[in-house]
């Protein structure tokens, strides 16, 4: 009770400190909010890329439909598929003709279709990957009327190096932006705190328990880091209306990740706090 | 009570404070602690009030012990020793009355009873009719009222003033050595360090502890002539 009416008064009594210390949360957790908004953004684009990683198994023209058959449901069975469509000669034929109208007369002109008959592999999210393609091709071979399983493994690989470059990065700059706003946090309250010295040393003078000092300048932490979350998030949300309005067409983080950042920079303060008083009490 | 023994308190660059200084101090004592400047009357204190530890020897406060009190402890140490000092230190900004509110406030008196509190203890030092002044509005005699107040506020069985007169005419200071004798008058001890011998002699049934660079030269009741300090005689 009165720790929470001590922070509601340092609010009031020194509005402008406390407003620069939640602008300047605000600021540091806005990098950081922009980078959630790029990171997530540059993911879903991975993913829309990933989407397209799938083993197409190339059947030879004289496989009988029951062979045929047997193989889709042995691919289907895998726990990495999602579903496995056949492509007759007649859809790949039909296909090439609308995807490729540049070779449109080649195809219409030709008396023997050339293109094989195959099955199309999906896989489930989270089984993008080389080794799951590699694995179903390897198995897909197997089979004596299987021509070839192809699964574009040059730029398979390729995506997967970009994407673990882009993880390790996002993870790294991530942890650098988190410091960096820990560290401002840090200082805004610091100069809170040394805002306050003279209530502090009274209340060590007069006997009050360091957890009863400290809980006041948590609960302003806290505070200072929850208005600071909200002004890093209103200026995020402007930055991303800006760039879709603007620039090019980007996506929203999803809900979870704003409630993840909001409670994030009240317990950022909160923990900050408690670190800059803890030093403080020790100092004096 | 207060006990040191064999108390001495060396700084990194200062060098000696105090060297292996005993006394005693019993309940409801009145003692002054005279000595120059740097004579080492506020690490006295400090030490006291454990806001220091000695670098040799042992500072025994009302059971607590400088070798053995833990940091999480210390406040039980400062609810049992009032402080007050040369210049007040008083929150500006506040009311006299919320000055010793928040003491109690903080200290955990119930949020009921720490406006009558507050009110009686102001009354105490004859100040009841300032609660609502703020700080900047009292003369230095009253401000020095309300930091008694204050110090008072956890029923302490000890009071320390650190020159407590030291910035005060000498009317006011008239007024605060009286308030320190009704203070002890109830019972309590009260240990004022101060450099102004000409009030000590003023209270000669006062027991007196002279320290001179950092040595204890004269304690009153161990003194074979009663005016055998080496200052008080010379002044």
């Amino acid at each position: 009770m009165y720790a929470m009416r001590e922070a509601v008064a340092a609010f009031k009594r020194a509005p402008v400190l406390t407003g620069l210390s939640s602008a300047m949360v605000g600021l540091a957790l806005f990098v950081v909010g922009l980078f959630g908004l790029a990171t997530y953004n540059l993911q879903l684009a991975l993913s829309a890329i990933e989407e397209r990683v799938e083993v197409v198994v190339y059947l030879r023209d004289d496989a009988r439909q029951s062979e045929i058959d047997l193989l889709l449901t042995e691919l289907a069975d895998f726990e990495e598929v999602r579903q496995v469509r056949y492509v007759s000669k007649r859809d790949a034929l039909e296909r090439a003709r609308v995807e490729l109208p540049e070779f449109g007369e080649l195809f219409m002109d030709s008396e023997v279709n050339p293109l094989p008959q195959s099955l199309e592999v999906e896989l489930r999210q989270g089984f993008r990957n080389p080794e799951v393609v590699e694995k179903l091709s390897f198995a897909a071979e197997g089979y004596p009327f299987v021509e070839d399983a192809q699964y574009g493994e040059e730029w398979v690989d390729r995506l997967f190096a970009l994407r673990r470059i882009g993880a390790a990065s996002a993870g790294v700059l991530g942890v650098a932006f988190a410091l960096v706003a820990a560290l401002i946090i840090g200082t805004a309250l610091r100069i809170a705190i040394f805002a306050r010295r003279d209530e502090i040393y009274i209340m060590r003078l007069v006997g009050a328990k360091n957890g009863f000092i400290r809980r006041p300048f948590l609960l302003e932490g806290a505070m200072a880091g929850l208005a600071g979350a909200l002004l890093a998030w209103s200026l995020t949300y402007g930055t991303y209306r800006g760039v879709y309005a603007y620039l090019f067409e980007i996506a929203w983080v999803p809900g979870t990740w704003v409630v993840l950042g909001l409670v994030a920079g009240t317990a950022f303060g909160a923990v900050a706090s408690a670190l800059a008083i803890r030093r403080h009490l020790r100092e004096i | 009570m207060i006990k040191l023994t064999n108390v001495s308190k060396e700084y990194p660059k200062r060098g000696f404070a105090l060297r292996d200084v005993s006394f005693h101090l019993q309940k409801g004592e009145f003692a002054f602690l005279t000595g120059h400047s740097g004579s080492g009357k506020s690490t006295t204190m400090r030490l006291i009030h454990m806001a220091d530890r000695p670098t040799a020897g042992e500072v025994r406060v009302s059971g607590y012990s400088s070798e053995r009190v833990t940091e999480r402890d210390l406040w039980k140490v400062r609810r049992r020793v009032g402080f007050v000092f040369q210049d007040f230190r008083l929150l500006p900004g506040r009311t006299a009355q919320e000055n010793v509110a928040f003491a109690l406030e903080v200290t955990g008196t119930p949020t009921r009873a720490v406006q009558a509190k507050a009110q009686r203890l102001l009354s105490q030092v004859g100040l009841s009719t300032k609660a609502g002044a703020f700080v900047n509005e009292l003369s230095g005699g009253e401000q020095q009222r309300v930091a008694i107040a204050r110090a008072l506020a956890n029923d302490p069985f000890v009071l320390l003033a650190d020159e407590p007169t030291g910035n005060l005419d000498e009317r006011a200071t008239r007024g605060i050595m009286e308030l320190f004798w009704d203070i002890q008058a109830k019972g309590m001890a009260v240990l004022m360090a101060t450099h102004d011998l000409e009030l000590v002699r003023r209270f000669p049934s006062a027991r007196v502890f002279e320290l001179d660079q950092g040595q204890l030269v004269y304690d009153s009741t161990q003194a074979v002539e009663p005016d055998a300090s080496p200052t008080l005689r010379a002044d």
